[in-house]
């Protein structure tokens, strides 16, 4: 429940973060009315959403069209269960780990909540009876699954130097640093092309520019939430922003060392810090992404599908056997 | 207890999508009740102890094979299934067909096969195992598996291709 509390606040502030920066970007100021800073303009949103007429078109199948944004949601939330934010700690005498559930496959689960999710946007597309949300779920749902592959084969190589599925085993892997100061992340280890590919097919999975082709405005409309309204197009939103905040924890943890970095002080500030690391981390990679909406223009849609199996897939195959030879050869 | 409890409502949520998977008259109805099978399917692996084939289960089946199901399904807009003659003489016979062939095998493994029971997770399946035994013990059939694969996917290409781009790959050679 806590985990879940976190999560749904940080997505609430990412589109807090992205509202503002892309303001900066643009060269203005971003939400300033309610609070100092804009802070209170989530909550705002939500209430507003929450108390909006909830219309439901007339013409749309209506099962699947309540039951889409509810898929979307619940695969969104679910994958966080496996993610640790840290090391073990020791609260009131009790030992754990700070994590929901510590499974030895992982990185699998969440590859399979993840790959469930199309379901929510293809759906949606379908069951709202109407052009554009057709074809911005026939996109996603091409997108998605054509940049899962790039995105699966790219994580192998990090698989194949941990030798384990469980992402707390990967995270240690990578404790330690070479000749005093360069972190044993596996960005550093030659894994940084996978690095590359997982960034570029994180993008395109969670459909964000440039790869936003599913909802491109100037074409369809806003793609498969065309039909939608209040909550349930929020739960679209909220769905979207928890998957970019996955998506920037695995990258933490497999690529970029997890939670670990320098410790110091007394005991408390040792317990908390691996947690501001880890935190720092995803906060970097978030924004890293909201940056790149800023600044990048929209693929063409022959384009996208052409980059992402010509030159993603095979650029992630030779990563594989590269990276494979090399530990076969050092083992 | 709890397992069994938990392996008994899997079973039951997978045969009730079956069986509404051929009740259903949309085939977007029938492809979703079947990745809810799939997804019951990985409930009970998870449950006997093979983690690594549920996980699969979930990615290939559930999340690759249905959607493109899905996906077609969406294509082609494909309306509400019509009931003709044959479809009611498919239902007389094969619904006491059906019953007649399910209680002969259960009948067959229940009394006559000789297995013996299997408690619950007794057979645990990590991923090294599982890598094991396909990249050592059985890659001879496994690579004659990933062949017949590639040829089925090139199959799938020359029929799916234009014969226009067909022909013109033929005289290129």
């Amino acid at each position: 429940m806590i985990a879940l509390g976190i999560l749904l606040t940080a997505v609430a502030y990412t589109v807090w973060l992205e509202r503002k920066v892309v303001g900066r970007i643009q060269n203005r100021w971003g939400p300033t009315y309610v609070g100092p800073f804009g802070l209170l303009q989530p909550l705002a949103d939500g209430l507003k959403f929450i108390f909006k007429e909830d219309l439901t078109p007339p013409h749309v199948y209506k099962p699947l069209y309540i039951a889409a944004p509810m898929l979307s949601l619940i695969f969104a939330l679910a994958s966080i269960s496996v993610i640790p934010i840290g090391n073990w700690v020791t609260v009131a005498g009790l030992h754990t780990p700070l994590q929901i559930t510590d499974v030895n496959i992982g990185l699998l689960i969440i590859l399979g909540v993840t790959s469930l999710g199309v379901y929510g946007v293809a759906l949606a597309g379908w069951s709202s009876n109407s052009k554009y949300s057709l074809l911005g779920g026939l996109r996603a749902s091409a997108q998605m699954v054509s940049y899962e592959i790039a995105l699966g084969l790219s994580l192998i190589g990090v698989l194949i130097m941990a030798g384990s599925f469980s992402l707390r085993d990967i995270v240690d892997a990578q404790s330690g640093t070479y000749l005093g100061f360069i972190p044993r992340w596996n960005i550093f280890q030659g894994q940084i092309v996978a690095f590359f590919i997982y960034l570029t097919a994180a993008y395109a999975e969670t459909n964000r520019i440039p790869f936003d082709l599913p909802e491109a405005e100037t074409e369809l409309v806003a793609g498969y939430h065309t039909e939608y309204s209040a909550m349930k197009f929020a739960m679209f939103f909220m769905a979207e922003y928890a998957n970019m905040i996955t998506v920037a924890c695995l990258a933490s943890l497999l690529f970029l060392g997890g939670w670990h970095g320098p410790l110091f002080g007394p005991a408390i500030l040792q317990a908390i810090l691996p947690i501001f690391w880890f935190a720092l981390r995803v906060f970097v990679f978030l924004f890293i992404y909201i940056w790149v909406r800023g600044t990048l223009p929209r693929f063409r849609y022959d384009q996208l599908m052409a980059f992402g199996w010509k030159f993603l897939l095979p650029l992630a195959i030779a990563n594989l056997v590269i990276t494979a030879f090399i530990v076969a050869l050092k083992s | 207890m709890l397992h069994l409890a938990l392996f008994s409502l899997f079973g039951a949520i997978c045969v009730a999508g079956a069986v509404n998977l051929l009740v259903q008259r949309h085939p977007i109805n029938s492809a979703l009740s079947l990745v809810v099978v799939m997804g019951s399917l990985a409930g009970e692996y998870l449950l006997l102890g093979a983690e690594f084939v549920a996980a699969i289960q979930v990615i290939v089946y559930a999340g690759a094979i249905m959607v493109l199901f899905i996906f077609v399904i969406m294509l082609l807009n494909a309306g509400v299934e019509e009931h003709t003659q044959g479809s009611r003489v498919a239902l007389l016979i094969g619904v006491p067909g059906m019953v007649i062939g399910t209680v002969l095998v259960a009948w067959v493994l229940v009394a006559h096969s000789g297995t013996q029971e299997v408690a619950l997770g007794a057979l645990p399946g990590p991923p090294k195992t599982i890598g094991w035994l396909l990249f050592h013990d059985y890659l001879l059939p496994f690579e004659v598996t990933s062949v017949l694969v590639l040829i089925a996917i090139m199959g799938a290409v020359v029929l799916a291709a234009p014969a226009r781009s067909v022909q013109q790959t033929k005289r290129e050679g």
